[in-house]
Parts: structure tokens; sequence; C-alpha cells
């Protein structure tokens, strides 16, 4: 009955979270210059070895997971409302929501995989 | 076009009668044009010159009541608060309010929205019933709470929120504008204690969730009200609820009836009160 109130704190707080991190992002990925830290191997923030040596760090590795969640709960409630205002059926509410709670799930498993398989890089 | 100029005005009204037609249709009337007509005054005489069986909802004539809200060229307005004038246009075309059933002509079926209105308890609810079914005297509420809700309880319930609300227009388990509106007034109201009793259907898929802040509610309110800024305060409120930051509110007390004070005279006392 009060799921809503429930999703929408949650999406709100995954909002602040991928404007936290996505942030750090483009911060790694743009402002190389004064942020030369993340990139031990110098040049380009994406080369191989700088983005080696960041998805050693248990810290990244960590953000990654966390952005990742993030960015896939805040996404998918997004798609869910949407499709919801389509004025589906309660059954096909009740499918949408199964099938998007196992996307995302099955999305944040494999993301999570990737972040931890890339440490042993 | 120069409204002053104007001898006659066009009248292009959408018509349904349920047991005669079986989809809504256009017709179109001519009316001689007076300055400063509105467009119920239009429908006043449409209904005398041409249409006797034309049907709408009317009463005051003053936009107090909140009976004549329909789609005027285009936009949900009050028919009796609409100069002809102002509208900048030779033709008048009126419809019955979107996102409602017709009951028939420009008489929608309101019921669905005083339905979800109801659900939301729109009165003072309290623990003391007591006193709020027989009140001793009146409940403390300084000017600063009364400014908290006082442009809400401006809403005339004339639907024309609901008709430009383009989430009620497609989700029919949203509450829309009115209702949430009206139960923000209540729970942002310093007397009432209802937050709990009303939270199980604002938490709900009927609650403010779907909102997209389209203000298209407030945009159309022919009372100046702002149901956008309503249901944004009433997330807010709920988000908090949910966090466990919001501040619990107590009811406003009853306030203390004065002391000391002596009659001056020549003062006649009040008349015994009759209700």
């Amino acid at each position: 009955m009060m799921r809503d109130q429930k999703l929408w704190t949650w999406h709100l707080a995954a909002g602040l979270v991928i404007l936290v991190f996505l942030g750090l992002h483009m911060a790694i990925m743009h402002l190389n210059a004064i942020l030369g830290v993340f990139n031990p191997a110098g040049g380009h923030p994406i080369d191989w070895q700088n983005v080696v040596a960041r998805a050693r760090s248990a810290g990244f590795a960590v953000s990654y997971v966390v952005l990742l969640g993030a960015a896939l709960f805040h996404g998918l409630y997004g798609l869910r409302n949407i499709l919801f205002e389509l004025d589906p059926a309660r059954w096909l509410k009740r499918t949408i929501g199964i099938v998007l709670l196992l996307g995302g799930l099955g999305l944040f498993v494999y993301g999570t995989w990737a972040a931890i398989a890339a440490r042993s890089f | 076009m120069s409204a002053l100029s104007m001898t006659e005005v066009s009248y292009r009204i959408r018509r349904f009668n349920p047991g005669r037609d079986k989809a809504p249709l256009w017709e179109d009337y001519r009316i001689p044009y007076v300055a400063g007509m509105t467009v119920l005054d239009g429908l006043w005489k449409v209904k005398e010159m041409h249409a006797p069986e034309l049907a709408w909802r009317s009463s005051c004539r003053m936009g107090v009541c909140g009976s004549c809200g329909m789609l005027i060229n285009g936009k949900p307005r009050l028919a009796c608060n609409t100069q002809i004038a102002e509208l900048d246009s030779r033709t008048v075309v009126v419809a019955p309010l979107p996102n409602f059933d017709i009951v028939r002509d420009l008489v929608p079926e309101l019921a669905p929205m005083f339905d979800k209105h109801t659900a939301l308890m729109p009165h003072v609810i309290r623990e003391d019933v007591e006193e709020r079914e027989h009140p001793t005297n009146e409940f403390f509420q300084s000017p600063h709470e009364l400014e908290a809700y006082l442009q809400f309880t401006y809403c005339i319930k004339c639907a024309c929120c609901m008709a430009a609300c383009p989430t009620f227009a497609t989700d029919a388990l949203y509450s829309g504008p009115m209702p949430l509106g009206q139960a923000h007034r209540y729970n942002s109201d310093s007397r009432d204690g209802g937050f709990a009793a009303r939270k199980p259907v604002l938490a709900g898929e009927a609650g403010p969730w779907r909102c997209h802040y389209a203000g298209e509610c407030s945009r159309v309110c022919p009372k100046g009200v702002d149901p956008a800024k309503a249901i944004q305060l009433m997330k807010r409120e709920l988000v908090l609820d949910y966090l466990r930051l919001r501040r619990a509110k107590c009811p406003a007390k009853v306030a203390a009836k004065p002391t000391e004070i002596k009659r001056r005279e020549g003062i006649p006392e009040p008349p015994a009160r009759t209700v």
C-alpha cells in the first residue's frame, strides 16, 4: 500500500548517489590535469594502463558497484513509471514489475562480477 | 479583431445526448454580442434563441461555486469568469471538461473526482472528537500557521485542474491535483492531526508520485491556487516521513478564554446561541 512512498524516496536517494559518483567520474575523465592521482600512468584517463590501475583499486571497484546499483534502480524505476502511465492492467503491471526487477538484478550481478573480475587484470 | 466592434459572436458547442447520439458532435450558433458578455451569458443566449435543451452546470455567476468549469477555446476555465472579449476570437468554442465522462452536452461526470477527494478525508481530523463536534472555544492558530495553507483553501473544486492534468488524463489511479491539493491543505493545517489517516492513500499508487510537475493545474486554476506546489510539498512531507525526519505536528490546542476582561458599560450582552 505504501510502496510508492518508499520507492520514490529510494529513487531520490539513488539520484543523489548518481550525482556524486557521476560527478566524480566526470572529474576524473575531464579534469585529469589537476586530478592526475587517478591516472598514475599519465597520458589520457582512458589509456589502458590508467583504466587497469583504477580497476585494481578496491575503492574504485566499490564505487563502480554503488554507481551501477543506483543507476539501475533510478533508471528502471523511471521506466516503470513511464510504463505504468500507459495504464496497463493490474496483471501487466505486476509482470512489468517482475521483469524489471529480475532484469535489474541480472544486470547488477553481471556488472558487479565485471567490477570484481577487473581487479585481477 | 476588436471585441468592441463585434455585433455578433459564434458559438461552437460540443453536444452529446447519450439517449440520442452515438458520439459527441459539434454544433454552431450565432448570437448577438453585448459588451461585457461572459461565455456563460452567451450560453444562456444560445439556450434562449437556438437550443433550449442545451445542458450545462452553473450557479453563482461570479466564480465562487465552481460549477461552470468547461473547455473554452482549448483551455479549462469558468464560463462565468471568462469574458468573450478576452478570448480575442469571433468564435467561442465550448466543450465539456476533458478527462471526465460526459453526462450530457457540457456536463462532465465529476463523481470520480469527488470519490478521490473523499478518500483523502478533506476535513479536520482530531483525536479530541468531543471538542471538534461540540467546540468550547476556537482552536489557536497564528497568522503564520494560517499562511501555510491559506491559498489552498481558495479551491472551489471546479475540476479545471483535473481537466488540464496530463497525468490524470492517462492514469486512472492518480488522485489528481484537486484531491491532492486539498489533502495537503489539511495536512498543513495546524489544527489538523490527520496525516497518518491520509497516509495510506497518499503513500500508495494514488498519491503524488505520478506528478511530472507539468504545472498545467496551476496555470489554469481560476482562483490562483497552486496545486502543483501543494503536490511537491506533499512529496517532501512523505519523503521526510519515510526517513522519520518529519516533525510530528501536535494539533493546535483550544485557545484559552480571555480572563480579567470586563464588559464596558453600555455594551449589551450578545444574544443567546442558537446552535
